[in-house]
């Protein structure tokens, strides 16, 4: 019988750690992250975990130490925010290049300056080319539902890479929420041993990691590394399928809500979709055929099987909680045009930034979203296609 | 038993031969004169900062370490040891591994006492059961000679160069070795390579076999940066311990000792006049420069006289 509970964001997640029990954690807290470590340190403390836990002296050490503990062949993980995975920057390139499993809880905070605690998603769309895997969270039930499937596609021997789980600061890390959880034997079974085939404390065989890699061999390494990812959005599938077994809940590489018949659609990442949902409702009730595509996986980015969902949808918006500063819009705008640039028939497709730095959004702000949509869709004019949601000051739209 | 360097040197070497260092480079020598203190039978994890040794033993697909060995970047040999030795007592816990590891990392004093200070520091003070040794070269030498807080004072490098209105690096060197020493860990030592490498060798055995972090810092020559005959480089490095620009001492246990004496101390001009990077301190206007330095080694060996015991305030 699974567990009735109820738990913030961060309880949810340090709850699943406990349950993967890791080999190591290396840590350093950053709000609105700093949750994770202390619960987790706490099990170790009372003897509820087996896992050695390295209070590091910053991010950038604490990733340091996880790409040496994962390459010694330990299972390891961290959880992070905002600034402190800006410092983790360099060496996430590393982690993922080397092929090491580590495992990243991410709770989205605004990146500085200024400096800001809330939610938005400057910090993990800043590492969206490092090579990792991403995979988001609209609530408390779906970050440790990640969090714990994350592992199972990560050690997978056809992607062997490392993969961030994100969450929004705040708004589900501390807000407290019922959860489902699974029982604790069924985690440790699901998620099974971390057995490598290659690890720095193999006894019969040594291994040297982190070479100088010249022209000659760059390219394909970086090839391989790219095979690996894509194999993650299969795995990422397969991975889902098992989790339904044990838990009766369904995932996939995105979720599709009301999208079937609808005219008028919008693409969001994280915890906007719970209020965004509730905004197609509302219109629903009033006839309008509204949908929206909530983002699970970012990268891989399921390109193909975005457009088929989307390919019918006459007007669309692409909904960035991040600046990307080219002046046409954010990174969820660029992905989502690129992905339907093939279609014959795409929907006219415009992007809006909101909710920087913690900027609270209503059903009402969304609901001017689709009114927006449904304006392009009657006069048939665009517009201006790099728009901003709720600003003051600024015509923006 | 008792110490033989002619045994030691009949030991199988745990860095391979055919490696891209400089011939004379002092990295190397300091690599296999600390690496051979581990009992043969006693398995290791070398890790490695970016710089001169990394670049260039560890060239896809070719390696020269013939134990399991970790570059990650320029700045966290120090925490990505700390994660290696995390793992191991992880592992080791749930009876994944059943011999003895030992865990060595090295950088030079770029990846040490400039950009990696911050996650040696971090490692020292979590008292990991590593060491971490410094081999200080003095300057960047990997980019190409330029400055680092190791570099001595007056150094002609590429970005303290000796010109028209200026007379190298102005600032004196940044004693790496008495900070580490002030985190309290259980052994910290200073050597180089001098005349039998007993010195180095006793050094790192205690280093590797003492409980918990250590730290070594070995003066290690670059003849390219220094500007010295590639074969002086065991001269050079008596000059450098008979100067007292470079004293030969360790902290055990928080007691501080004094490993060398010279019987007579020689001017710091004999150290620097056969390198070319202080080429420009030997001309006539310059010998005040020259006072000058020998003012501060004089002042820093009294300092360090004190500390070890050898006199009192």
């Amino acid at each position: 019988m699974s567990i009735r509970e109820r738990l913030s964001g961060n309880e949810a997640i340090a709850f699943a750690m406990k349950q993967i029990n890791p080999d190591v954690v290396a840590a350093f807290p950053i709000t609105p992250s700093t949750e994770i470590p202390q619960y987790f340190s706490q099990y170790v403390a009372d003897g509820q975990v087996d896992t050695e836990f390295v209070p590091v002296e910053s991010e950038h050490s604490a990733i340091s130490a996880c790409v040496g503990s994962q390459a010694a062949g330990a299972r390891t993980m961290t959880a992070t925010s905002s600034c402190g995975l800006a410092l983790m920057h360099e060496i996430l390139y590393i982690a993922a290049s080397n092929r090491l499993p580590i495992t990243i809880a991410a709770i989205n905070r605004a990146l500085s300056g200024p400096i800001n605690i809330n939610a938005d998603h400057s910090d993990t769309m800043g590492s969206r080319d490092s090579g990792w895997i991403q995979i988001y969270s609209e609530n408390n039930q779906e970050a440790y539902d990640n969090f714990i499937q994350a592992l199972k596609i990560v050690e997978h021997k056809d992607v062997q890479l490392p993969a961030m789980v994100c969450q929004d600061g705040f708004i589900t890390s501390h807000a407290v929420e019922n959860i489902e959880l699974i029982e604790d034997a069924k985690v440790k079974e699901f998620v099974g041993e971390y057995n490598p085939e290659c690890y720095l404390l193999n006894e019969k065989q040594p291994m040297s990691v982190g070479p100088y890699d010249t022209p000659s061999y760059y390219l394909e390494h970086k090839r391989q590394q790219a095979e690996g990812m894509k194999n993650a959005k299969i795995v990422a599938l397969e991975v889902a399928k098992e989790f339904e077994k044990i838990s009766g809940r369904k995932y996939g590489l995105f979720e599709a809500y009301k999208l079937e018949d609808a005219e008028a659609a919008i693409v969001i990442i994280n915890s906007t979709a719970g209020t965004a949902k509730d905004a197609v409702d509302k219109m629903r009730n009033e006839g309008k055929k509204v949908g929206l595509l909530k983002i699970r996986l970012f990268r891989p980015f399921p390109a193909e099987e975005i457009a088929e969902a989307l390919k019918h949808v006459k007007v669309l918006a692409a909904m960035d909680k991040t600046e990307s500063f080219s002046s046409q819009g954010g990174p969820l705008g660029a992905e989502i045009k690129a992905a339907l640039y093939h279609e014959e028939k795409s929907p006219k497709i415009v992007n809006y930034i909101y909710g920087l730095g913690g900027r609270d959004v209503k059903v009402e702000d969304i609901s001017s979203v689709y009114e927006d949509l449904y304006e392009i869709l009657a006069t048939g004019v665009t517009g201006e296609t790099y728009r901003y949601l709720s600003v003051r000051n600024q015509e923006g739209k | 038993m008792a110490y033989n360097l002619k045994q030691e040197l009949s030991k199988p070497e745990r860095l391979a031969g055919g490696h891209r260092m400089c011939a004379g480079c002092g990295a190397p020598i300091a690599v296999r004169g600390v690496t051979r203190a581990v009992k043969e039978g006693d398995k290791l994890v070398v890790g490695c900062a970016t710089g001169c040794l990394e670049v260039s033993t560890f060239m896809y697909p070719y390696t020269s370490w013939k134990d399991s060995f970790i570059h990650n970047a320029f700045e966290n040999a120090g925490a990505t040891m700390s994660g290696v030795e995390a793992a191991y007592n992880a592992l080791k816990r749930k009876g994944k591994i059943k011999g003895e590891y030992k865990f060595i990392a090295f950088g030079g004093d770029g990846g040490t006492y400039d950009i990696g200070f911050q996650s040696l520091s971090g490692a020292m003070e979590r008292g990991h059961d590593m060491v971490y040794v410094c081999y200080d070269n003095g300057a960047y030498m990997n980019t190409g000679i330029q400055r680092s807080s190791a570099t001595p004072k007056f150094a002609d490098t590429t970005t303290t160069p000796s010109g028209k209105v200026s007379t190298g690096k102005s600032q004196g060197r940044k004693d790496l070795t008495q900070i580490i020493a002030n985190h309290h860990i259980p052994y910290v030592a200073q050597t180089t390579f001098f005349r039998n490498f007993k010195d180095l060798h006793e050094k790192s055995e205690k280093a590797i076999y003492k409980k918990g972090a250590a730290f070594l810092n070995i003066l290690a020559p670059c003849p390219r940066g220094w500007r010295y005959p590639t074969e002086d480089i065991m001269e050079m490095c008596k000059l450098a311990v008979d100067t007292c620009f470079w004293p030969l001492y360790e902290v055990e246990d928080g007691k501080w000792k004094l490993n060398y004496i010279p019987k007579k101390k020689l001017p710091i001009a004999d150290f620097l006049k056969p390198q070319g990077r202080f080429k420009h301190l030997f001309t006539p206007d310059n010998e005040h420069l020259i006072e000058e330095y020998q003012k501060e080694i004089d002042q820093r060996w009294e300092d360090l006289l004190v500390l070890c015991g050898e006199k009192s305030l």
